[in-house]
């Protein structure tokens, strides 16, 4: 299945493309995310969509690593896909979590632009005993990219089973998702391309499956997450204007697609109560929880019970439980 | 559009911004108010590129102070880009407010307006404390004392 010619920032099209990718869930999907490892697998599964886990997959490298040195970051990222390459001999990989999508997709750029960033890459792909992974060898698309290009809204209104009718979503993307543009060339490819400043294809997705989306101006801002514990103040008072902005644009769900941005927003509705006295009582739900509701999957099998705020009552009374 | 924001004999501290905003989104805001929350989004960058040693630059991009200010606080600051597309909204809300000023979701494009600002004034003054840059510490003083005796340690 491998395919060497695939440029950097190709896009390939299609269930005969996207239908089997190899699944890369990071380390927050095993963790505090594991409603959205749930969600992904469980409505991959009912759309007929196969993944195949990374073996012995490794942190991309997340914010820590990058931090102190960027080039160790980009080795830990392209090993992921090395693995996926050279050894599953799969040319997609998944990643639902915003850090991983981001990391993986710095990678690749850094290694097709940057000269030192594959010297250094190479050396410790050796030193480790694994093969160098060469720009382009994979194609990183995040779980947005994988059901909108195999399933799609056609394919989404035709198996939706509880209509999310009547229900108005705020999608947030969290900033992750399309910063920095250069790394993500085929988000602003015209027509029928996702958009780094507006993007759109969650919204796309929940419409499909009956979803009213409201204008929510805060798609693409900063929650504060990577402050979350050394500045919770910051991270409580984004989190809440998100919050209350979502409320005054008249959602009663937010959506979300990445489980950092996903937990803080959970903690941080509690903390802002508790801390800033703002209550707000918005629904924070992923979209593949929301789909996968929506083409019948019960709560429990989309791991709602695992997030942190309780939205089952919510749910039963818009008919979906 | 061509944006002038509105004139100041002087600039509010970081913590005037942030209250001035706080009753705007009480009040609620109106279509009159744009000019002023462009303005204070503005202020608010100021500070940041001032707290880094800089002139804040008279220049404008696209039309916008604003977003010339923006680029000049994330020269040498990638992450600086996580507030790019709230400055972005900031000025979309303002040329939806003053060009469609009786269109009937007028009002409710100024609250959300009023919504965006505050969001970029909390990103930078959140990124200022942080930093241990501006006044805006002393002024969170209060906050995190009452935290800290409130809420078990983290």
């Amino acid at each position: 299945m491998s395919d060497t010619n695939v440029k950097p920032g190709e896009k390939k099209s299609g269930m005969e493309k996207y239908g089997e990718v190899a699944y890369y869930p990071g380390c927050a999907l095993e963790g505090s995310g594991h409603a959205y490892n749930r969600s992904t697998k469980a409505l991959g599964s009912a759309l007929g969509l196969k993944i195949k886990e990374v073996d012995n997959w490794n942190c991309c490298g997340a914010m820590e690593v990058k931090n102190i040195d960027p080039k160790i970051q980009t080795y830990l990222s392209s090993r992921v896909m090395s693995i996926a390459a050279n050894k599953m001999n799969m040319d997609v990989v998944m990643a639902p979590c915003n850090g991983c999508y981001h990391n993986l997709k710095k990678a690749e750029y850094d290694l097709a632009n940057d000269e030192k960033s594959a010297e250094v890459v190479d050396r410790l792909s050796k030193k480790a005993g694994h093969e160098t992974y060469q720009a382009g060898q994979v194609e990183t698309i995040h779980a947005l990219d994988w059901v909108k290009e195999t399933i799609g809204e056609e394919g989404l209104k035709e198996r939706v089973k509880n209509s999310l009718k009547g229900i108005k979503i705020a999608n947030y993307y969290g900033c992750m998702y399309t910063r920095p543009r250069h790394i993500f060339p085929e988000k602003d490819a015209g027509p029928g391309s996702e958009s780094t400043s507006k993007p759109h294809f969650m919204d796309d997705l929940l419409e499909a499956a009956g979803a009213e989306n409201v204008d929510f101006p805060l798609k693409t801002a900063c929650c504060g997450g990577a402050h979350t514990l050394s500045d919770s103040d910051t991270s409580t008072r984004l989190v809440a204007n998100i919050l209350q902005t979502a409320e005054a644009s008249g959602a009663e769900v937010i959506a979300t697609e990445c489980p950092t941005c996903h937990s803080g927003l959970e903690m941080h509705q509690i903390r802002a109560e508790k801390v800033l006295g703002i209550k707000t009582s918005v629904k924070i739900i992923y979209f593949t929880q929301l789909l996968g509701m929506a083409i019948g999957l019960k709560p429990k099998k989309v791991g709602l019970h695992e997030n942190i705020s309780d939205s089952f009552g919510f749910v039963k009374e818009k008919g979906l439980a | 559009m061509n944006a002038g924001p509105v004139k100041r004999d002087s600039s509010l501290s970081v913590v005037d911004i942030g209250l001035r905003l706080d009753r705007l989104i009480a009040k609620p805001p109106v279509t009159e108010d744009a000019a002023e929350l462009l303005a204070l989004g503005e202020e608010i960058l100021q500070h940041w590129v001032v707290a880094k040693g800089q002139e804040p630059t008279q220049d404008r991009r696209e039309g916008f102070r604003l977003l010339a200010l923006h680029r000049q606080g994330a020269n040498k600051d990638p992450s600086f880009n996580a507030c790019r597309e709230t400055c972005r909204e900031l000025v979309y809300h303002y040329n939806l407010v003053t060009q469609q000023a009786d269109h009937p979701d007028a009002g409710q494009r100024a609250r959300m307006m009023a919504w965006v600002a505050n969001h970029l004034y909390l990103f930078i003054a959140g990124k200022m404390e942080t930093q241990e840059l501006g006044d805006f510490c002393c002024a969170s003083r209060p906050l995190r004392e009452r935290v800290d005796g409130e809420m078990p340690a983290q």
